[in-house]
């Protein structure tokens, strides 16, 4: 009973628009693919984007320190069993907690 | 080749119904843009995440009696969203407590059991969980993850029933069809303690508002636990089975809990710690929908305050409006009672006589005494977020 991920369908036919505040204005609902470019950047999307969309980074941002950081990429990992090395676990940790960590 | 005029006008029945124009930015939970984004069958509404999709209800869109299905909010945990087939499929039901096994097509479901309808809210636990303060992680939800819709369906119990429930059953636990990426992932499944699974309002329910279920609420066949959060709420529904101990898969055990005794309602004692406990029924709540804060009201002009108030089926007592900063309260009118799991409109009228700003708050309380706080009870997942809302506007 499994079928394609919507995602990948509706990927496709993607369609966006920029208004003038910046806001994304899509006709269809469309997978956000970018994250800011930086430093582990590359390994944060490719681990990442294999099971989720990536503005749940953005749109967490707010509720992010390293520590929540830390906590969440342990809880994909642990919980989600997400196939993350040691090594790709500290560089996506540096990368979300110098770009995606609005937190106090 | 689509020009920009064109998907302007292609989208701008959806996005004026969606109370915002195309180019102007909606403030977010937290004040960050919106995108307003439509899934197939779907009219646009606020994306919060693509995949798994997570769209939340604008609004406007809940002024209406019963959210429409086309409006209705999207909740998944897991990214693979087969189209199942109504023809094709089949429920399974059984389990170590069953009596015996059964194998429903949607048919047999329909035509071997009584049908019945029930008005009910289905609210997920973190709605508001973006107004949260601290912020928490998780999907940042403003207040439209919720509806209110007319399900129908068979009871749960009527099922459970013919399937022969044992002496020793705890728990029922449910299964849908939507999976994750990885094996390792553990699968959505969500138990219910054994009474609330046998309740005469917990349905197997088949159609919303007048129509089947759509795909992205659940397709063909999905639980409805009114008064319940939406986590019990299983969408495309294969798999009941009746156990004698409590389930321990991830989202019974790790996720969706409060602290013990932090908040009222039912318990889910087989499920229960001494540290947390799932979260299980909606607290009393309301919902400011007109006007919105920083409206300019014309002085002298008739202006009226509306919203809706909701509580898990006691019904709701009186919806009171302060102007005065919460000192002094008066009881709004409440339209239709749509049945008790439902949600119930208010109105007031808006005296616009003297200029300058006013501070509107709402609170209501529900027939079993329970009233909306002023705090936040803070919980580490952002849940229960039921606190008397404000907006503030100008007379001018």
């Amino acid at each position: 009973m499994r079928g394609v991920p919507a995602g990948l369908v509706l990927a496709a036919g993607a369609l966006l628009l920029t208004g003038p505040c910046g806001a994304l204005w899509a006709a269809s609902a469309t997978e956000i693919t970018q994250l800011k470019a930086a430093p582990g950047s590359d390994v944060t999307l490719e681990r990442c984007i294999k099971c989720h969309s990536v503005e749940y980074i953005p749109s967490n941002a707010p509720a992010m320190n390293r520590a929540v950081w830390q906590k969440t990429i342990q809880k994909m990992r642990e919980r989600f069993g997400a196939p993350i090395t040691d090594e790709q676990a500290q560089q996506i940790l540096d990368y979300l907690a110098a770009n995606y960590a609005d937190k106090p | 080749m689509l020009t920009r005029r064109g998907l302007l006008q292609a989208g701008a029945g959806g996005w004026l119904t969606a109370g915002a124009r195309p180019g102007e930015a909606i403030a977010g939970a937290a004040g960050a843009a919106e995108v307003l984004a439509a899934l197939p069958g779907k009219r646009p509404l606020i994306q919060r995440a693509f995949r798994p999709p997570n769209f939340e209800t604008p609004l406007a869109q809940l002024a209406a009696s019963f959210t429409h299905n086309d409006a209705f909010f999207v909740r998944y945990h897991l990214p693979i969203i087969p189209q199942l087939d109504p023809l094709q499929w089949r429920l399974q039901v059984g389990g170590p407590s069953a009596q015996r096994a059964l194998t429903l097509s949607l048919r047999e479901l329909q035509s071997s059991f009584e049908q019945v309808s029930i008005a009910a809210v289905n609210q997920c636990s973190g709605n508001r969980r973006g107004l949260f303060s601290p912020r928490v992680p998780g999907v940042q939800w403003g207040s439209g993850a919720m509806g209110n819709a007319l399900w129908r369906g068979v009871r749960l119990h009527d099922v459970l029933q013919r399937a022969g429930v044992g002496a020793d059953a705890l728990e029922v636990v449910c299964s849908g069809a939507d999976a994750a990426v990885l094996p390792a992932t553990p699968a959505f499944v969500k138990s219910l303690p054994m009474e609330r699974a046998l309740d005469a309002s917990t349905l197997i329910a088949f159609e919303m508002n007048g129509r089947p279920l759509p795909h992205w609420n659940g397709a063909p066949v999905r639980l409805v636990v009114p008064g319940w959060t939406g986590t019990y709420w299983m969408k495309h529904l294969t798999d009941i089975r009746i156990v004698p101990t409590a389930f321990d898969g991830f989202w019974m055990k790790v996720a969706y809990r409060l602290p013990t005794g932090a908040f009222p309602g039912a318990r889910f004692i087989s499920q229960e710690t001494p540290e947390t406990t799932p979260i299980t029924e909606i607290l009393v709540n309301s919902l400011i929908i007109t006007p919105l804060t920083g409206a300019r009201l014309r002085r002298g002009a008739h202006a009226e305050l509306s919203g809706k108030a909701w509580d898990a089926g006691a019904g709701i007592e009186t919806v009171e409006v302060s102007f005065d900063g919460r000192r002094s309260w008066r009881a709004a009118t409440l339209l239709e009672d749509l049945g008790r799991f439902a949600w119930r409109e208010f109105r007031m009228v808006i005296d616009t006589s003297q200029s300058g700003p006013l501070e509107i708050a709402v609170r209501a309380r529900s027939r079993n005494g329970a009233q909306q706080p002023d705090e936040l009870t803070f919980n580490p997942a952002g849940y229960h977020d039921n606190i008397v809302q404000t907006v503030t506007v100008e007379v001018a």
